[in-house]
């Protein structure tokens, strides 16, 4: 037996994960229930804020990773969402074929390839955007909310010269609509799929987060940069692969995003960048569980409310973020900073 | 010589240029109904009075404490909001004026030295991107509660007698211009316009002002002083807000409308910003010269990009470019080129340009 | 014997305060050069310029005989230096395990690494075999530095540059520190210590020199300094011999 697994197998197993915040999401979802009053409406809102709450994990793990590792405020990430979900608009507006399909098959490949495009799409724009935009100001904080956001605005402006400035329909394909019936609950087919995603996501990022070098390296470089470097690795060039992956993943919840809509319109992302940035400030600036559990709690805070209280909606996002930041001013799990 | 210095607190522009500039711009405006007549142009020199205000107090914030914040329009917002609501409700008259004004600066310095204060201890990103939410928040909340706000339609309002439109001053026209009370309002605006850009030159060069750039430069060092820097900045956050409400109302006076279009969108944000940059962050008279170069360009560019629109029409990528419906893309691009290639703005250009001691 | 690590007439400067005023040193091959002088002496940041962290403004660090002033950390680092800094620079959120696996450049996964090297590590720092799975951020304050020095050693590295390894430890866990420190040494390993605790210094150091107000003031062997008690006064205060 060689030396690491005998320390693996005499080592005192680690305790004390931080359960507290998980609880606070389950006590949110448990809480609604009396409140909502049926059981089977709260099971359907409860799979409807999964299932949003997902979609917003996947745009906002890229932006937390990137400002954990590389310390530079994306404030353009929308620009990637909204390709994204233009991308789609085309891709599965050409794939009719397979859309109209009533089997299941098609549907699936047809959003499959807009996915892939939309990520391939997306990610190209984001190496261009990390090299001419952010590269320059790397350090800057104040120049670099003021050029990413720029770097949006002009985004947005040339999907409108694209795309043209209106809204353009994405409608679910065939097999997707409607809802599976439980009793008296709904629960509506593409929301599942979208949960399905999103677990995928989160699966494989903590797969590479935690069982790779190229993600222990991500994960030391967020507490230590200095350290990462003085280990004789260059940091600087897992920069760019993080901002594109961020961007490809951007650009795939840009995707859901528009088919949960199913509509999209130039300002999405725009409308979408305040709620991810929510999002990370609840979560954690560079903690991808921290995010996880954020946006789940936004998602379903968004609609439990949204069928409680539909004019205090829009407050509840913020009134949740006050209410962490009042319990944890770092965010649910805080990075342990350099 | 003195007498001026007094007036500018000693922040003289310090360029021939620049000075040359805001003298052109100041006898300009004031004499705007005389020299340019016409609607369109003396809403054009109003809107410029209204953003000088607007932009210097958001210098105040960004130039000279260092802090980024996107709810700058909010406070705008809730002061031309305060015009409308009071004028809708208590009547037309002073009175209402007075105590829309009131009331706005009243809820503005409340919501400023919340954000404030709860924000600013934490991290400054946070701090830029809750006020974002919070300003998206606000912006949703005016089109939401429309029995107050009138909603997406906005409220339109009378003035008090003596700035309303049909108000004659004069039997006999001035110089070639009737006095009606538009005028009168314009030149309302003007003076205001003039005292708050003064107040803050006066504000920016006092002990709190210097304390101030102590802390935008180095917020560890200026604690070990012994300077509360969050006390400060505060202090920062509500009298920026407090000189965008003001803002505000005259904008309200103005139009004698108020809808969330025209004070809470983000658009307005970004102008903000642009002009502050272009204009030269951390010097004020760069709000005056930066306000006044853009909306010249945005009114008259857009004709240009019309104009171009007609020549290019049919030709496939450019026709769709050139157009004043993107007027956005224009000055996103124009936008970023500045960060880069213009970080002192026009104002540290003309500066520089004379040798003058760099800011 | 030739000098791994040659430093002549550095300046650094960091912002607009000069730290570094024309510092000359040797580290010769095989041995322990301890690095000594009051707080503020520069002795962290000659460290650090050298690791690549400030850039020398003037003069020349050489490693191996080829110069290396003004390259950036992770090549200095890949030339073969292992550095330790003050903070120890534990990534608290990760594993003991994968602090160690990332100091080790060569393996791609744990069961990569160099089984008899990471015994050899066990047997002088039995903590870490213990908390092999605990974030490394519960570890107590000795145990991180074992862990800091672990992962400078779990490659063979040509030099080690190391930084108050001592401070805020307790005595037995100092002499814990000490026994490490001599089984490199008996492997001949080249070592440039930082130190404030003179008896550590005593008991490890070949060579020493001595830095105050950015200047290296005194250079030779451990074992003169260490019997002229009067050198040591007038070198380095009382503040250093106390600490016995």
């Amino acid at each position: 037996m060689n030396a690491v697994s005998a320390a693996a197998a005499s080592a005192i197993p680690e305790a004390g994960f931080d359960w507290r915040p998980i609880a606070l999401l389950a006590a949110l979802a448990l809480g609604a229930l009396p409140l909502v009053g049926s059981p089977s409406t709260w099971v359907t809102l409860t799979v409807a804020g999964l299932a949003m709450g997902l979609i917003v994990f996947i745009i906002a793990s890229g932006l937390t990773l990137v400002f954990g590792l590389m310390d530079v405020l994306n404030f353009g990430h929308g620009v990637f969402i909204a390709v994204g979900a233009f991308v789609a608009t085309s891709v599965m507006g050409g794939m009719a074929g397979w859309t109209m399909s009533p089997q299941l098959l098609p549907n699936l490949g047809a959003i499959f390839v807009a996915m892939l495009a939309a990520m391939t799409v997306a990610g190209a724009i984001g190496f261009a955007f990390e090299r001419v935009i952010v590269r320059p100001v790397y350090g800057q904080h104040l120049k670099q909310i003021l050029i990413t956001m720029g770097g949006m605005i002009v985004g947005e402006e040339i999907i409108k010269v694209i795309w043209g400035p209106q809204q353009i329909p994405l409608p679910l394909p065939e097999s997707l609509r409607g809802a599976f019936l439980f009793g008296d609950a709904a629960i509506e087919k593409y929301r599942v799929l979208a949960v399905v995603v999103g677990l995928l996501v989160f699966a494989a990022m903590l797969w590479v987060l935690g069982r790779t070098k190229v993600g222990l390296l991500v994960r030391a470089g967020v507490q230590d940069r200095e350290m990462v470097e003085s280990l004789g690795y260059r940091i600087e060039r897992l920069f760019t692969g993080v901002f594109v992956v961020g961007s490809a993943l951007a650009g795939l919840g840009g995707v859901l995003w528009g088919l949960y809509q199913q509509s999209v319109v130039p300002q999405i992302g725009a409308q979408v960048n305040v709620l991810i940035f929510i999002v990370i400030i609840i979560g954690g600036l560079g903690s991808t569980l921290g995010c996880f559990v954020g946006a789940l709690m936004v998602g379903l805070l968004a609609n439990y409310t949204g069928f409680l209280a539909p004019k205090v909606a829009l407050f509840s996002n913020i009134g949740l973020m006050v209410a962490v930041l009042l319990w944890r001013p770092q965010g649910l799990y805080p990075v342990t900073s350099r | 010589m003195n007498a001026l210095n007094r007036l500018l607190s000693h922040d003289l522009p310090k360029s021939r240029w620049l000075a040359a500039a805001l003298v052109l711009i100041v006898i300009a405006l004031a004499l705007a109904p005389f020299l340019f007549p016409g609607a369109k142009a003396l809403s054009v020199a109003a809107k410029m009075l209204v953003f000088i205000v607007l932009v210097a107090s958001f210098d105040l914030l960004l130039g000279y404490t260092g802090i980024v914040s996107f709810a700058h329009t909010m406070f705008f917002g809730i002061g031309a909001y305060g015009m409308a609501i009071a004028s809708t409700r208590l009547g037309e008259g002073w009175f209402a004026v007075a105590a829309g004004l009131a009331a706005a600066l009243a809820v503005s310095l409340l919501l400023s030295l919340v954000i404030g204060l709860f924000s600013l201890r934490v991290k400054a990103i946070f701090y830029a991107m809750i006020t974002l939410a919070v300003a998206a928040a606000f912006q949703t909340l005016a089109s939401q509660l429309s029995d107050f706000t009138g909603g997406e339609d906005g409220l339109s309002f009378k003035n008090p007698t003596l700035l309303s439109p049909s108000f004659e001053a004069l039997a006999e026209p001035l110089f070639g211009l009737a006095i009606d009370g538009k005028v009168i309002t314009y030149y309302l605006l003007f003076v205001a316009a003039a005292l708050l850009f003064l107040l803050m030159l006066r504000i920016v060069n006092s002990p709190f002002g210097r304390v101030l750039q102590a802390i935008r430069e180095n917020d560890f060092r200026a604690e070990a002083i012994g300077f509360r820097s969050v006390v400060y900045r505060t202090l920062s956050n509500v009298l920026a807000a407090l000189f965008a409400t003001v803002a505000g109302a005259l904008l309200a006076l103005w139009l004698r409308y108020t809808g969330p279009d025209t004070t809470l969108s983000f658009e307005i944000m970004l102008d903000i910003l642009l002009i502050v940059v272009i204009g030269g962050m951390g010097t004020l008279y760069g709000a005056i010269v930066g306000s006044v170069l853009f909306v010249l360009a945005q009114n008259y560019l857009q004709d240009l990009l019309k104009l171009g629109a007609t020549a290019l029409e049919g030709v496939p990528l450019l026709g769709a470019v050139v157009t004043p419906d993107r007027w956005l893309l224009w000055l996103g691009v124009l936008f970023v080129l500045s960060v880069y290639h213009f970080p002192t703005g026009i104002v540290g250009r003309l500066r520089a340009a004379r040798g003058a001691d760099p800011r | 014997m030739t000098a791994l690590l040659q430093l002549q007439g550095v300046h650094t400067h960091i912002g607009a305060y000069h730290i570094l005023h024309g510092v000359d040193l040797d580290v010769p091959e095989g041995e322990v050069t301890m690095l000594l002088g009051r707080n503020g002496a520069g002795k962290s940041t000659t460290l650090r310029t050298i690791m690549g962290m400030w850039r020398a403004s003037q003069g020349r660090i050489d490693f191996k005989g080829r110069p290396i002033q003004g390259q950036r950390t992770p090549e200095i680092a890949q030339a073969g230096i292992g550095y330790v800094p003050e903070t120890m620079g534990i990534f608290s959120d990760l594993t003991v395990k994968e602090n160690l696996l990332l100091a080790a450049r060569q393996a791609r996964r744990a069961e990569d690494l160099d089984t008899r090297r990471l015994e050899w590590i066990f047997g002088f720092f039995p903590a870490l075999k213990k908390f092999w799975l605990f974030p490394a951020g519960k570890l107590s304050g000795g145990q991180k530095q074992m862990l800091a020095i672990a992962r400078a050693i779990i490659e063979p590295r040509a030099l080690l540059l190391i930084d108050e390894p001592s401070k805020g430890l307790a005595p037995s866990i100092i002499n814990n520190l000490i026994a490490a420190l001599r089984e490199l040494k008996a492997q001949a390993a080249t070592i440039l210590l930082v130190e404030q605790n003179f008896q550590l210094a005593r008991a490890l150091g070949d060579s020493v020199a001595v830095m105050d107000d950015g200047r290296v003031v005194h250079r030779g062997r451990m074992a003169e300094l260490a019997d002229d008690e009067a050198l040591q006064q007038r070198l380095l205060g009382l503040s250093l011999a106390v600490h016995q």
